[in-house]
């Protein structure tokens, strides 16, 4: 791999990262929402066991982390569901647009 | 050219136009299938970064759980085959804007800085050794983080439930 | 001591009835409250009665002296500035009780036949004893702002009465009209009295007196050499004073609510706008007169010629008035000017406080004649049910006791001897003819108008027309009650009579007796004057005729000028509307809407559409704040970064 500089992987989840970011900040479905965050997520992943795995190899504390992300994330995801699901059964809506009651 | 580094612009190619059309995609389960084919993708990156374990946790809890989930949630919601509402003209051109500005500069700071290599050991990702690091009996090992994330999963399943739970009917 | 005791039972005697119905009277004394009104002021008159008795008669030293009887300090400003409550028994004051107590006995028992029936008695009766009693403790003051307290007082139960029947707006109009012109006259009054105060360090009559008449007293030096706009302090003081005064007593050119103020019912008119209250001016003049007299005699000149051109001004227009309550106001304002100047042809002390006296002399019949005047004029008002003289007419044989003392009066008002208008009238014309020949042969001129004038509405009330038989049958209730015809006649013995009391033994300039020698030879020329004029009223309005409508036409400018009270309502409307309200009124209208209120509501406008911009952040859609939170987040990150290399 040593023909890849590092900086590229990098820029890959950085790039990922924004993606999801646009996509959150775009999207105005809910599920859709929660799809580019799960984009973050991941790219902030692939940076973790990235560093981990050319910076610092004697240890494997990144991939540590990067499980526990994956299993915050799950559980994350199913909060953010069990809340729009409930969300439309109230409003038959999912729009992220028209859900500003709290302002009123 | 060598494979391996064609094989990691070919996935990342991969990953980010997938990524890309799942957050501009019009169709909601269109835009969950692309993510499921970004994830898988990601799963592959570590499998060439030779990080097997994390590529399979990738696989069963992403791929298999989370979308699954999520594509769960769009039947529930009957929003499958809707095309979603088009963003707000203004805001995605503040959040393009933002974004784009925040990626150069992130980018541009990435490539200016120095990495220094920790060591040369070779990365060991071995299960036997990710095991150790969660739960054994060490002062290095993430043994109450990892009570605490399984404690968190807990709380997150029953309050799943008593989220979605459908409302009792009112009892007077 | 009885004497300060006996004054405050006689003050203190309306203020429990004005307490009493004015609480209870419209729900549970209704009908007694004419009684119990009446019944306390006949005590207070006996006793205000009992008093002049005991202070003129039973008064052993050679002069009458200024006596404190009680004093109670109730505010104090500096050392020896104060406001005092107290009694201070001087000729003047004691007569002024009996003249107070008496007319107001008299219109109390006049009213409860004039206004029986009316829906509000009970608060009629306890307003006129709200002034009874503010009057009586005006004439009492110790203090200068005792007597300014009072002085408002009077103003606002003027006020209350003026407003009596506030259902007609003409009644409103006059009440308001009365009390902001007579207010504006006593912002002058106020800013007189604190000039007097500040210069003489004390707000004490007798003190106040005492130190601004002292030769080369270091408060009359100060006073006299501090000067503004070219006259002294002093002089400005006092003038301010006279303000108060020339409104209260309508002098001109403050006169114009007076004949507005006739719109209350005729027996208040017959005691605040006859008798009393609008002799207040006179009274203050008269308090205050050895200072103006010893010290300021410019500020008495200005004084005089006020009260000169008041009284041929007045006498002029209540010529033309038809309104026969007008004409009264209008003799009214005149007698008043009389009494004004008479006071200022004085010189303070013995022979020369000729004028002095006789002006409390004339205060003191004209209160009679004047007070009898309206009383009669409110009993042909009862009867006719109109104020104008053209509907009345031959009313001697249906009216003969209103007629009989109308004619008293209106003789002792001419200045016809024996009665009582006679010999007030020939002390003042003498001492005008002593001190100043001009004034003199004015106050002549105007003692003939008055003659004239009087006649004229005795004529055209009692005599001219004949009576139209249907007023008859539409007056079944003939002339009126005997509490109506009571106070009548009894003034009109007072009109009679008062003029033989030997007015100089007892009320002077100076406390001390004045022996006023009759002279014949002064007397002669006024009477022949006054029996001219009552002889060309006779003339033109004994029997309807064409001789007035003519006069009238040849002088056709003048008597529509006169009619017309010389346009100084007009001018008067004209300075406020015209001039005040568009020039000043207007501009600072414009100001305080455009400029001040502008500032403010550009300044809330400002932060409101401020408010509006930051309002518009609070979307609450979540991916808003998920933006403003990326581009923060993006900016404190590059800044740190930026900061820390």
């Amino acid at each position: 791999m040593s023909e890849i500089p590092f900086e590229h992987i990098i820029f890959l989840s950085t790039a990922l990262f924004f993606i999801g970011a646009y996509g959150f900040l775009t999207r105005r479905n809910m599920i859709a929402m929660l799809m580019a965050l799960e984009l973050m997520l991941n790219s902030v992943n692939i940076n973790f066991i990235a560093f981990n795995k050319y910076l610092f190899p004697d240890t494997i504390d990144g991939l540590g982390f990067t499980i526990f992300i994956i299993a915050i994330a799950a559980a994350e995801a199913a909060v953010a569901i069990a809340i729009i699901i409930n969300l439309f059964r109230n409003t038959k809506n999912i729009d992220a647009e028209k859900a500003d009651h709290l302002k009123h | 050219m060598s494979a391996s580094a064609t094989a990691f612009y070919l996935m990342a190619a991969f990953i980010l136009t997938t990524g890309i059309l799942t957050v501009t995609t019009k169709k909601l389960f269109r835009a969950a299938i692309w993510l499921l084919f970004s994830l898988i993708g990601i799963a592959a990156l570590y499998f060439w970064m030779e990080v097997e374990f994390a590529a399979a946790v990738q696989v069963i809890v992403y791929v298999g759980g989370i979308v699954v989930l999520i594509i769960f949630s769009i039947f529930l919601t009957n929003q499958e085959g809707v095309n979603m509402p088009s963003a707000l003209t203004k805001r995605s051109l503040f959040a393009g804007l933002a974004v784009v500005s925040a990626a150069a500069y992130t980018c541009l700071l990435l490539s200016n800085h120095y990495w220094m290599k920790g060591s040369d050991v070779v990365f060991d990702p071995s299960v036997n050794k990710i095991g150790r690091l969660l739960v054994a009996n060490t002062p290095e090992s993430f043994v109450l983080p990892f009570e605490l994330v399984s404690v968190l999963l807990l709380a997150a399943m029953v309050g799943c439930i008593v989220i979605a739970m459908k409302a009792k009917p009112e009892t007077k | 001591m009885t004497l300060a005791n006996n004054i405050l039972l006689i003050v203190l005697l309306p203020l429990c009835s004005f307490l009493l119905l004015g609480i209870f009277g419209r729900k549970y004394l209704s009908s007694f409250s004419g009684m119990i009104g009446t019944t306390s002021l006949f005590v207070s008159t006996i006793l205000s009665v009992q008093t002049a008795f005991q202070y003129f008669f039973l008064n052993v030293s050679e002069h009458f002296e200024k006596i404190v009887a009680w004093k109670m300090t109730w505010l104090t400003f500096s050392e020896g500035v104060s406001i005092d409550m107290g009694i201070l028994v001087d000729p003047i004051s004691v007569m002024m009780l009996v003249v107070v107590t008496v007319v107001s006995l008299m219109v109390h028992v006049y009213s409860l036949g004039y206004m029986k029936g009316e829906e509000r008695f009970a608060t009629y009766y306890s307003f006129l004893s709200l002034f009874t009693f503010s009057m009586l403790g005006l004439v009492i003051a110790v203090n200068i702002f005792q007597i300014y307290m009072f002085w408002e007082l009077v103003g606002v139960s003027s006020f209350l009465l003026i407003g009596y029947y506030f259902e007609k707006p003409s009644a409103v109009a006059a009440s308001k009209k009365a009390f902001i012109v007579t207010r504006f006259a006593d912002l002058g009054f106020l800013i007189g009295i604190l000039i007097l105060g500040f210069e003489a360090k004390t707000l004490d009559f007798v003190a106040l007196i005492e130190r601004l008449t002292t030769y080369n007293s270091p408060y009359l030096i100060s006073a006299t050499t501090a000067s503004f706009l070219g006259a002294s302090a002093l002089t400005w003081g006092l003038l301010l004073v006279f303000m108060g005064g020339a409104g209260k007593s309508a002098m001109f050119p403050l006169h114009i609510w007076l004949p507005d103020a006739m719109e209350g019912p005729t027996p208040v008119s017959a005691l605040i706008h006859a008798a009393t209250m609008v002799v207040a001016g006179v009274f203050l003049v008269a308090r205050l007169f050895p200072i103006f007299s010893i010290s300021c005699p410019v500020a008495l000149e200005v004084v005089m010629w006020t009260g000169v051109i008041s009284a041929l001004f007045a006498a002029i227009i209540a010529c033309t008035q038809t309104d026969i309550k007008r004409v009264l106001a209008y003799s009214t304002m005149s007698q008043i000017g009389y009494m004004m100047f008479a006071l200022c042809v004085s010189g303070y002390g013995g022979e020369a406080g000729l004028g002095f006296t006789a002006s409390m002399f004339h205060l003191f019949t004209h209160a009679f004649f004047k007070a009898l005047l309206f009383l009669g004029a409110g009993a042909v008002i009862h009867y006719i049910h109109s104020n104008e003289m053209k509907d009345m007419g031959g009313l001697r044989k249906s009216m003969p006791v209103t007629h009989i003392t109308f004619l008293i009066a209106c003789l002792a008002i001419a200045g016809i001897p024996p009665f009582a208008g006679f010999f007030s009238k020939e002390e003042i014309l003498t001492a005008a003819h002593h001190a100043n020949p001009i004034v003199y042969y004015i106050a002549l001129l105007t003692a003939g108008i008055t003659a004239f004038y009087m006649f004229r509405l005795y004529y055209n009330i009692f005599w001219s027309k004949e009576a139209k038989a249907a007023h008859h049958d539409d007056h079944h209730h003939g002339e009126g009650t005997w509490s109506m015809k009571i106070p009548l006649l009894i003034l009109s013995v007072g009109a009679i009579l008062a003029g033989f009391i030997p007015f100089g033994n007892f009320v002077s300039s100076d406390g001390h007796h004045l022996h006023i020698p009759f002279e014949l030879s002064a007397a002669i020329l006024p009477v022949i004057i006054a029996v001219g004029g009552i002889g060309l009223a006779t003339l033109f309005y004994k029997n309807e005729n064409e001789r007035p409508n003519k006069l009238a036409a040849s002088l056709q400018g003048f008597y529509n000028a006169a009619y017309r009270k010389f346009y100084i309502d007009e001018l008067y409307l004209f300075i406020t509307k015209k001039i005040i309200f568009n020039l000043i009124a207007q501009p600072a209208a414009w100001l305080d809407k455009n400029i001040v209120d502008g500032s403010m509501n550009g300044i809330a406008s400002l932060i409101e559409w401020k408010a509006n911009m930051i309002k518009s952040f609070q979307s609450g859609k979540v991916q808003d704040y998920a933006l403003y939170f990326f581009i923060a987040a993006f900016g404190i990150t590059a800044l740190a970064i930026y900061l820390v290399n």
